[in-house]
């Protein structure tokens, strides 16, 4: 059986038999402590920093973000990015609780779906889990409540993040993830699909120049609901200064 | 298995500088990568420190890569997957097409993988009536081109943007012929809606894989287009294609490789989408396969662990050391002939084809040591294609001029007294003859004798007069003295 065969020659290659049980006990021992290594000292700053460093590294990346008061202002908020891009009042909305509790009626216009994302759907709100300040990276476990499929195929995705949930570092969402999450299928934490976003989709394909919106979303906008406090950040002009290349210009591909 | 072409690597890199279209690719990538690269790296100061770790944890999951790859394995199988040992490229293909065929599949569509260029999937599968279609912009191009890829994380490196226009003209026939591309986003956005429909219509969605995680039982990708989410999202079946050495124990691990593969690759902080999958749909789920298969590939690595080349089973497949090697600049990836080009193919791709097809790869190379001087994970590429030249200089492989002069300079070597005799005659002998009354070039050789290759591209400066080196060390040291 192949499976023998590759153990097998690994454990020539290594020049012993199976490891012996204390020696796979210390390894199994260090899968259950899961040891962080160094984290870089970048996130490591005053709360209200961490919210300012996630947005800043959200739209060097080609996001925006708009802070928001509370839950009830997400429909106008909604509304007014879907007018200022000329684009429908239609969203498809996740079937996410804290989504589904937000009163709408203040916008009898827009016309809202809740399910997953299907080919034509132009405009998604999204629930983020949470979102890691050291890169501007939001975290979609997928559950019933959160499709994945709604970070992929509408051209535009807005995205719905409390200002608690913004953490410094991966490995705190990682600790998060461990003590908040059950999976029933494995009994472990691991949701089947989690999707680490970072900016809106993009290829460089085409002669090593950036261009925007290859197979995901064109556009990804946080609405910050902010449910504590944090200092006002500078304008977006400035931070997008920072960036390096921009839409059309050269930069190297990604795969 | 794609083809090896590496025995004519020179013919095939000689075709290449002659390549102007090739040149002009070439020529407008260069510079892109270094910089972004420089400029990620500058930004983070604990890199070099990261650098260490990531070698490190790489090190100690070769060293028990038995036990890791057990745990995974029961991992997956709790989350509802299933793992398909596959020792050979052949195993691989038939475990692939059995789940297509189990599947009822017609079309799959495909993220970007290396390990399907290494065992060859597409043309297999479509020889039994399957449809492969490459979705990452560089694939699609280069499957309707037939081509291969050049570059391990741009596969269309070599391209131009005419490239694009005529191939997206000659195959999208339904399209107006007439239609003007005037900008790349019109290529782009063409790509992006005839994929759209490929991702829906398929039936099984292949992905690679960056990283397996131990710990959970995931496999985790990486991309900026997100064509390789939509690919294990939307079809019923997902199968990931992985080489054995892809693993790490925990996410804390994943997370140490991550915060270099993009830097070190793209020289973004982080790609776009990270996305670690774990088995199938859940109970409730809205989307996600109902199938999750793991093809787990060996190949020929399970033998380069305890061998001197184990170190390149550390390689996270970032494709800085191409982007940083003259040889790669100035030939691109085809000349390299087989899957994996640049310093980390030329390591590679001897001990996963051997070298005696492959033996002009690592000496392809000028030795700068650049490439190991900005591997995230410290692999010494240049030592270990000097083991290369060993064990074939061992297996008489190298030509028996080589051969001769090699053992005529190495009997010189071991002998100082003769080399620095044998030297000074030389140089006195070339310095003499440079300045000889009837040359007209004085200080210079255009043609020497035995050294024709050298000097067809270059003059050879002559020796100034004042004997070798170490005479002149040598005496500056006694003038020192006295």
């Amino acid at each position: 059986m192949s499976k023998d065969a590759i153990l097998g020659a690994i454990r020539r290659g290594l020049k012993r038999g199976k490891l012996p049980a204390d020696q796979a006990a210390m390894l199994d021992g260090r899968l259950a402590t899961h040891p962080r290594h160094l984290i870089p000292a970048r996130s490591r700053i005053p709360r209200a920093e961490q919210i300012a460093l996630f947005i800043r590294n959200v739209e060097k990346e080609f996001g925006t973000v708009e802070r928001i008061p509370d839950l009830s202002a997400v429909p106008a908020a909604v509304t007014d990015y879907l007018a200022a891009h000329n684009l429908p009042p239609r969203i498809v909305v996740a079937p996410h609780p804290e989504l589904q509790g937000i009163d709408w009626s203040s916008r009898p216009m827009l016309e809202r779906e809740t399910r997953r994302a299907q080919d034509g759907d132009l405009t998604s709100v999204q629930h983020a889990w949470a979102g890691v300040a050291e890169t501007g990276t939001l975290f979609f476990p997928s559950d019933p409540a959160r499709p994945a499929t709604l970070n992929l195929l509408p051209d535009n995705e807005i995205i719905v993040l409390r200002a608690s949930a913004i953490l410094g570092a991966y490995e705190e969402a990682w600790d998060r993830l461990r003590a908040e999450r059950k999976d029933p299928l494995s009994g472990g934490f691991m949701p089947r699909n989690l999707m680490l976003v970072t900016g809106p989709s993009r290829s460089a394909d085409i002669e090593q120049t950036l261009e925007l919106g290859a197979h995901g979303p064109r556009r990804l906008h946080v609405l910050l609901v902010e449910d504590e406090p944090a200092p006002r950040h500078g304008s977006p002009a400035e931070h997008r200064a920072e960036a390096g290349v921009q839409p059309g210009e050269p930069a190297p591909p990604g795969d | 298995m794609v083809q090896v072409t590496s025995p004519a690597f020179k013919q095939n890199a000689h075709r290449a500088l002659q390549d102007a279209g090739l040149q002009k690719a070439l020529g407008k990538a260069k510079g892109a990568f270094l910089q972004r690269r420089a400029a990620a790296v500058a930004a983070l100061p604990e890199f070099e420190r990261l650098r260490d770790i990531g070698r490190d944890i790489k090190n100690h999951t070769l060293a028990n890569l038995d036990h890791y790859l057990e745990v995974y394995a029961a991992n997956v199988e709790k989350a509802g997957g299933k793992v398909h040992w596959c020792s050979t490229a052949e195993d691989a293909r038939r475990a692939v097409l059995q789940i297509c065929r189990n599947a009822g599949a017609k079309t799959v569509t495909k993220g970007k993988s290396m390990i399907s260029e290494e065992i060859g999937v597409n043309d297999y599968l479509e020889a039994q009536g399957i449809t492969p279609v490459e979705t990452d912009l560089g694939e699609y191009i280069i499957q309707l081109r037939k081509e291969h890829p050049s570059h391990i994380i741009a596969p269309a490196f070599h391209l131009n943007r005419e490239d694009w226009e005529a191939d997206f003209r000659r195959a999208h026939t339904d399209l107006d012929p007439n239609r003007i591309f005037h900008e790349r986003r019109d290529i782009l956005t063409e790509a992006r809606s005839r994929l759209r429909q490929k991702f829906l219509a398929a039936d099984v969605g292949i992905t690679g894989a960056n990283f397996l995680i131990a710990e959970t039982g995931s496999s985790v990708i990486v991309t900026n287009e997100g064509n390789g989410d939509l690919t294990q999202t939307l079809p019923r079946v997902h199968i990931v294609l992985a080489s054995i050495e892809k693993m790490v124990p925990t996410l804390e691990d994943a997370t140490n490789m991550l915060r270099l593969l993009a830097r070190s690759a793209t020289g973004q902080d982080f790609s776009v989408y990270t996305t670690f999958s774990t088995g199938i749909r859940r109970e409730g789920d809205l989307d996600g396969p109902e199938e999750y298969h793991v093809i787990l590939l060996d190949n020929g690595r399970s033998n380069m662990i305890g061998t001197e080349f184990q170190e390149m089973l550390r390689c996270i497949r970032c494709a800085a050391c191409m982007n940083h090697c003259p040889v790669y600049g100035a030939v691109g990836g085809h000349a390299y002939g087989w899957v994996y080009p640049g310093p980390m193919g030329s390591v590679l791709t001897p001990s996963l084809v051997g070298v005696e097809k492959t033996g002009h790869l690592p000496n392809a190379s000028t030795f700068c040591g650049k490439c190991e001087s900005v591997c995230p994970v410290k692999i010494p590429l240049p030592k270990l294609m000097r083991h290369w030249r060993e064990r074939e200089f061992e297996r008489h492989l190298t030509p028996a001029t080589i051969r001769t002069n090699l053992g005529l300079w190495a009997w010189f070597a071991k002998r100082p007294s003769a080399y620095r005799l044998a030297t000074r005659l030389g140089i006195g002998a070339l310095s003499l003859l440079a300045r000889a009354p009837w040359k007209k070039n004085r200080g210079a050789f255009r043609r020497l004798p035995l050294a024709g290759g050298w000097t067809q591209g270059r003059d050879l400066p002559a020796p100034e007069p004042g004997g070798t080196f170490m005479a002149r060390y040598a005496k500056a040291r006694r003038q020192r003295r006295t």
